[in-house]
């Protein structure tokens, strides 16, 4: 065992915590300090985690960087971190959006500053500990206590009806992850262990296989979210403060579409298979249902909250094709729409510091005062429709190429969300930016400080870099998706044989 | 006869009368002391526990095993903490007496005879011992009315359970001719041969320890008891008896009706769904923190009861953790209660903690720490309170049980985190009064424990283990 990298950049926000704890002084030193302390401790997890992507070997598709420590010896659990081509960008994704997200809240965020900071280096903690996790106790303990960050940071510094979209976002995830942890436990008790890699080379029989899968997909359809278990999202996002939005877009929806990909799929491989079209049917009405719905909005944050809900089923509609394309496809998706929706939820936040309002039909004519801002949203919104050139095209075009190797209707269907993630997206562009301006305070209105600039160019070069040279991503996964289908194959082979036996 | 494995008893008893004389000669300024005297006691009796000789003596009546010693430390430690959060808020209330800290000792003494019993009359007498210094203390504030009422009810259903139980140990005996659990045991290896009248006595025996823990039907005086009887005999009382009562309650059934878990397996398993879902809804409801925290105990018993239902070592390892962590969540929880007082008037609606986040900034992240482990959310020791439990219930294949188990939990979670919301979401209300050292102590040490007990969860598990191991070698 080598230096525990993972197990640094997951623990030392929580120096952080401890030093914000210990800060005196007035409020407004206290909040001074908290910001520079919260960035600096964020910026230096993310400094470290870059060397995990220097270091990472592409071509093994096994896990690397392991770590593993007794912790429960008796009952064979250990503390094991480690990551494979599946998991490591998403823990990159979570150390980059943490410092940007904590920048932007610099000045929307005036009211208990060193609470919301420590809140916010807990749940990057717990962000990145769930996609180190390599034992299933462990990935369940981040993955449940996220909900303690969260629902604190939509319930003190969000909106009008801050209480509601927190409680609800908390039952909601919770129902689905108790569900979870009995799956757990089921498993635990049948294979013996709860180590990760183990159980993913365990053959459990196809009809508990159906049941721990409905288990699992309680919880993760919660939190992708799939419809129709969707609707926490749109208020959760619309009341979150802009930093919560972008973390909740941006990383803690792809910890439902992480879990399909780590635990359902290699792990219960027939279940997936039969439960295959039943993910399709959903992704596909989510996909068209919520872009519709999603026309009609009239507020920024609501719209995008349900365009992730469209970009997040063709995410599923990936993972379930079980070839290398759909679930490569995916996976780039997951890694895009993490930058992009993050991205536009940032850019929704710039105006509302300056208006405070998110309603579309308050502002209009934005590109005569702010042609940077404009150049920006621009750029994620193509980014987000799926262009060419941008991080979005990547992802959806393999998803498709993927899906027709499964069925024409489903790649059509899903397709559809293209067509109208670009109604959606270019209608609210236009009434957002174009136009004439017509209110007062819009003709004051002030472009992108040199603050917000720090906080998108790392995001336009990210979004500009997935979408020109994908492969310098995709080279990450490639092994590890190979090894997944290869393996999915295989035992959907041996269980056909099995059957063939005995018939 | 070896006496010396009644060492922790008989030492802790003599020092409750050398307290009980000290405190009536001295007249004036008794109360700190005889506090602080009682603690020192605790601390001696829980050396002695695990130190002392392990064994069974006087006549098969008492024995000192594995599983008595984990019960007696955590109802020491319960006792301790409860004494320790009653300086402060008796004096303030004006019920500051040198009889409390005593009348806690022996009601604590009656506990570590009740988890030590091999027989059926010990158990009775510890039992007894123990409930009947809890009436008092229930009814501790004299000029309260509500103190007052708490005491007398706790007395009148009390003593109907305990009178239940008698009934039902009579009956025992009357249909196996002894009292004796290792004799009972070994006489009643099979349920279908077992008289009907032998399982008549088993189910009232039962129901008497059902009442003690407060399982639903039988809870009925817990949310009265709590609200009314002053908050340092609440404390006291949501601790070390339910550490005692339940850990009498494993030993009575995993001990002389083991065999008969057939039989007691469907009771206990009703017992505890009522129980996990009546804590969670009922407490939706509530307005009162102390009733609130009287229907969370209930859900509470109702889960730990899932553990014990299935009757193998690791169901009663998985009681075990929950109680070692209940007490600490509880006793950690009734401290930031004691805190809540406004111009020396102590307050216990929920409403009155709004803004505490911003009043008292500690304190709102202890309560809110206690409250997410007490809805069971990873990182925090209510976790792994509950993942024991669930495990040894879906090893057991009681899947109806683990799965209301955990659909109740988010119930339960709904007003917990309401608890929350109202500190760090409500806009702030008046500031409450300083509090006091010991409240910080108390409050602070069970928040570490809650807190970290992720960190090494190994220590607190492995003695439960043995101690589960123990009852059935």
């Amino acid at each position: 065992m080598g230096f525990p990298l993972l197990s640094l950049i997951t623990w030392l926000p929580m120096a952080g915590v401890v030093i914000l704890l210990t800060i005196r002084g007035d409020e407004k030193t206290v909040a001074t300090n908290a910001r520079w302390t919260a960035l600096w401790t964020s910026l230096i997890v993310m400094a470290i985690s870059l060397v995990i992507w220097v270091r990472f070997d592409r071509a093994d598709a096994g896990f690397q960087f392991v770590e593993s420590v007794a912790w429960l010896p008796q009952y064979k659990i250990g503390y094991k971190m480690g990551v494979d081509g599946i998991s490591v960008l998403f823990v990159l994704l979570s150390t980059v959006l943490t410092p940007l997200c904590i920048l932007a809240s610099w000045e929307s965020i005036q009211t208990k500053v060193r609470e919301f900071m420590i809140s916010f280096l807990i749940l990057e903690t717990m962000m990145v500990g769930m996609f180190c996790a390599l034992d299933f106790v462990v990935f369940y303990m981040f993955f449940e206590a996220v909900l303690i960050p969260m629902y604190l940071i939509i319930g003190i510094w969000g909106g009008p009806r801050r209480v509601y979209a927190a409680v609800k976002f908390f039952l909601f995830t919770l129902t689905g992850s108790v569900l979870m942890l009995l799956a757990l436990l089921a498993m635990w008790v049948q294979a013996g262990t709860t180590d990760i890699p183990t159980l993913m080379h365990t053959t459990f029989p196809v009809g508990t296989q159906k049941w721990l899968f409905l288990a699992f997909f309680a919880s993760f359809a919660v939190k992708v979210p799939m419809w129709p278990m969707h609707t926490w999202l749109p208020d959760a996002h619309v009341e979150a403060p802009t930093a919560g939005s972008v973390i909740l877009a941006g990383v803690l929806l792809k910890m439902g579409a992480y879990g399909f990909a780590r635990f359902s799929i290699p792990m219960l491989p027939d279940a997936s298979a039969y439960f295959a079209p039943f993910i399709f049917t959903l992704s596909v009405v989510a996909v068209i249902y919520t872009s519709l719905v999603a026309l009609a909005q009239e507020d920024m944050k609501k719209l995008i909250a349900y365009s992730s809900v469209a970009h997040m089923g063709v995410v599923t509609i990936g993972l379930f094709t079980f070839n290398e394309q759909g679930i490569q496809g995916g996976l780039f998706m997951m890694l895009s729409h993490g930058v992009v929706s993050a991205a536009l939820f940032l850019i929704v936040g710039v105006i509302y510091d300056r208006i405070h309002t998110r309603e579309i039909a308050r502002y209009g004519g934005l590109a005569d005062r702010m042609p940077c801002y404009a150049f920006a949203f621009m750029l994620f919104a193509m980014a987000s429709v799926g262009l060419p050139g941008t991080a979005g095209f990547v992802g959806e075009f393999l998803v498709i190429v993927g899906a027709f190797q499964v069925n024409f209707w489903l790649a059509l269907l899903g397709g559809a969300g293209m067509i109208l993630g670009a109604a959606y997206t270019l209608y609210l562009y236009r009434r957002v930016v174009f136009g004439r301006i017509t209110r007062d305070d819009l003709r004051g209105i002030l472009d992108l400080s040199a603050r917000e600039w720090a906080v998108f160019a790392p995001l336009i070069v990210l979004t500009m870099w997935m979408g020109i040279y994908p492969s310098s991503f995709t080279g990450f996964w490639d092994a590890s998706v190979a090894a997944m289908v290869k393996q999915h194959t295989a035992a959907l082979a041996e269980t056909v044989k099995l059957a063939g036996v005995l018939h | 006869m070896n006496w010396t494995i009644a060492l922790p008893e008989i030492v802790l008893a003599v020092i409750g009368l050398a307290i009980l004389v000290f405190g009536v000669l001295r007249k004036q300024d008794n109360v700190l002391l005889c506090t602080m005297l009682t603690v020192g006691g605790f601390l001696a009796a829980g050396l002695l526990v695990l130190n002392g000789t392990r064994g069974g003596g006087f006549n098969g009546q008492f024995l000192a095993d594995s599983f008595a010693a984990f019960n007696k430390v955590l109802i020491l430690a319960g006792a301790s903490l409860a004494v320790i959060l009653s300086l402060d808020f008796n004096d303030k209330q004006g019920i500051g007496r040198f009889e409390f800290p005593v009348l806690v000792l022996f009601a604590t003494v009656g506990m570590m005879i009740m988890v030590s019993a091999s027989n059926l009359m010990t158990l009775y007498l510890g039992l007894e011992l123990q409930s009947l210094a809890l009436y008092v203390l229930a009814a501790f504030a004299r000029d309260d009315l509500r103190s007052s009422e708490a005491g007398l009810k706790y007395f009148v259903l009390g003593g109907l359970a305990s009178g239940l139980l008698l009934y039902g140990i009579s009956l025992v005996y009357g249909f196996s001719g002894t009292m004796d659990f290792a004799k009972l045991a070994s006489l009643l290896t099979d349920p279908l041969t077992a008289s009907p009248g032998l399982i008549f006595g088993v189910v009232f025996v039962l129901v008497g320890l059902a009442f003690k823990v407060s399982a639903v039907p039988f809870h009925m005086w817990t949310p009265d008891v709590y609200e009314g009887a002053p908050t340092s005999v609440t404390v006291f009382l949501a601790t070390a008896p339910k550490v005692a009562a339940m850990a009498l309650f494993t030993r009575v059934m995993c001990g002389p009706f083991g065999h008969l878990v057939g039989a007691w397996h469907a009771l206990i398993v009703i017992l505890s769904i009522a129980s996990m879902l009546l804590g969670a809804f009922t407490a939706i409801g509530q307005s009162n923190i102390k009733r609130l925290m009287a229907y969370s105990s209930i859900g509470h018993m109702g889960f730990a009861l899932a553990g014990l239902s299935v009757g193998t070592a690791d169901g009663v390892r998985g009681v075990l953790v929950y109680m070692a962590i209940y007490v600490a969540m509880t006793a950690g929880t009734f401290a930031c209660i004691i805190a809540m007082r406004r111009q020396g008037r102590a307050v216990e609606q929920i409403s009155d903690l709004a803004g505490l986040a911003t009043n008292d900034p500690w304190l709102a992240m202890l309560l809110a720490g206690f409250m997410f482990s007490l809805a069971g959310i990873p990182l925090m020791a209510g976790f792994f309170a509950k993942l024991y439990v669930l495990l040894a219930a879906i090893e057991g294949g009681s899947w109806t049980l683990a799965v209301v188990g955990v659909l109740s939990s988010v119930v339960g979670a709904f007003y917990y985190i309401r608890i929350i919301k109202v500190m760090y979401f409500d806009p702030a209300a008046g500031a409450f009064d300083r509090r006091a050292p010991s409240l910080s102590l108390v409050a602070g040490v069970t928040g570490l424990f809650t807190v970290l007990f992720f960190l090494h969860p190994a220590p607190v598990v492995d003695a439960a283990n043995v101690a589960a191991q123990a009852l059935f070698r």
